[in-house]
């Protein structure tokens, strides 16, 4: 999966959030509509899309999603 | 790969005892209404039942197995075997199957031991029993399970004051060579993730002490101290939503389970709603198959599996002809346990509600 695509699956597990409002270099947990649940959407699309486990901790120290995609890609 | 199969025993009946005390989701005062309602919306946890100080894990499933017992008219001469599966014993030492044995009144020719499991313990203790009485040594089993851990959690940790309930529960099986029912495991371990669920102080690693009473700020609103549960919500759900599909997917396999022709029933380990939910649909396992109790009871670690039984599923149980029950459960460690459970009539005692019992007379 390439950064932009994941950009994408990132942004279609938000339900308020436009779209185009996701850009690599978000600052997803300032995001209003962050939260657990979201949190737990997540965790769920990238097992699903890239048969990855992500822990807490990874979305923690993320910053933006082009963060979590290289912790991701390095797992 | 680690699987288990057993044909000579049959489950005869279950039971469940709750403590008296209901604890209402939105009573809870540190988060606002719309909070609350949207915890509710993703975990479908309403209310739940909490012990009171008095109330053991133990005291729970006396009065559930008292229960079955007299339902299933059984001598408790005969029974020689009793499994407790517990995080939250009466004491440190001893094994509180022992204290069980007097209490039940149970012969002294009985076999008893604890097992430490959480929310895996109904998978595992079903497992450990079983495989012991297919020896044909033993006739007559029970099965204890249940946790207390409401009193390991913070009032200020909503991530596990909001999600846990208590309770007891209770599996009765025979030994029967001749029709027994079917009971097929698959177990998985991975011990890697200990920080993910656990209490860090009051075993042999870090003992209490002083500090550990220390209250200390989490971030998030969290605050505990050293004796409570931490759970890593996050590391549970990501570690639960792919392994559980991946054990049930072992054992069908291995099994030759066909899941939508085999399998009546669906029911799981009661972690929350938004894990269900996600582990019956990449487990192919359709809504209507699938029972719940997380909403009354909230995740009522290892008794969750037969109180769900018990609350929810108690005339389809008691009807004559075999039900096959598929159930997959996921407790701190992380241990895992999924299995196939072809059963016949299960008399499933009415729930029983145990009342506080200020008359506290235990030593110590």
């Amino acid at each position: 999966m390439t950064l932009d695509e994941f950009v994408k699956a990132f942004a279609a597990e938000f339900d308020d959030t436009p779209a185009e409002q996701f850009t690599p270099a978000t600052n997803f947990r300032e995001l209003e509509e962050w939260g657990s649940l979201v949190a737990l959407a997540i965790i769920s699309m990238v097992d699903d899309e890239m048969d990855v486990q992500i822990t807490g901790a990874d979305l923690r120290n993320s910053k933006t999603i082009e963060d979590l995609y290289n912790v991701v890609c390095a797992k | 790969m680690s699987f288990l199969s057993i044909k000579n025993i049959k489950l005869v009946g279950l039971s469940a005892g709750v403590p008296e005390n209901i604890i209402e989701t939105d009573a809870y005062n540190l988060m606002t209404p719309e909070q609350i309602e949207h915890f509710i919306e993703s975990t479908g946890v309403e209310r739940r039942r909490r012990a009171t100080a008095n109330q053991c894990t133990s005291d729970l499933c006396v009065a559930a197995a008292e229960k079955l017992i007299e339902d299933l008219g059984w001598e408790k001469q005969d029974i020689d075997l009793l499994v407790f599966a517990s995080h939250t014993g009466d004491y440190k030492l001893p094994s509180t199957s022992c204290i069980l044995q007097n209490r039940l009144s149970l012969p002294t020719e009985c076999m008893a031991f604890d097992i430490n499991h959480g929310c895996s313990g109904f998978l595992y203790g079903l497992s450990i029993i079983a495989n012991l009485m297919s020896t044909g040594n033993f006739h007559k089993g029970l099965l204890l399970v249940g946790n207390t851990q409401s009193k390991n959690v913070s009032y200020e940790d909503k991530s596990t004051y909001m999600i846990f309930g208590d309770a007891g529960a209770v599996a009765a099986l025979e030994y029967a060579p001749a029709d027994g029912d079917s009971f097929d495991f698959h177990f998985m371990t991975d011990g890697s993730q200990l920080e993910s669920v656990y209490v860090p102080h009051g075993g042999y690693r870090h003992p209490i002490t002083p500090d550990s009473f220390v209250v200390e700020d989490c971030g998030d609103g969290i605050k505990r101290n050293k004796t409570n549960l931490i759970m890593d919500g996050m590391d549970v759900f990501a570690f639960a939503n792919k392994h559980l599909p991946k054990s049930v997917k072992a054992l069908v396999e291995h099994f030759n389970i066909d899941k939508d022709k085999d399998v009546d029933y669906f029911v799981m380990h009661q972690a929350n709603k938004f894990l269900c939910d996600k582990v019956m649909k990449k487990s192919g396992m359709p809504a209507e198959k699938s029972f719940f109790s997380y909403k009354n009871f909230g995740n009522s670690s290892g008794a969750s599996i037969p109180l769900t039984m018990v609350t929810e599923m108690k005339d389809i149980l008691n009807q004559e002809g075999r039900k096959n029950i598929l159930s997959t459960a996921i407790g701190g460690g992380f241990s895992l346990a999924s299995a196939m459970i072809k059963v016949g009539k299960v008399h499933c005692s009415d729930l029983v509600i145990v009342k506080d019992d200020p008359q506290n007379n235990w030593p110590g």
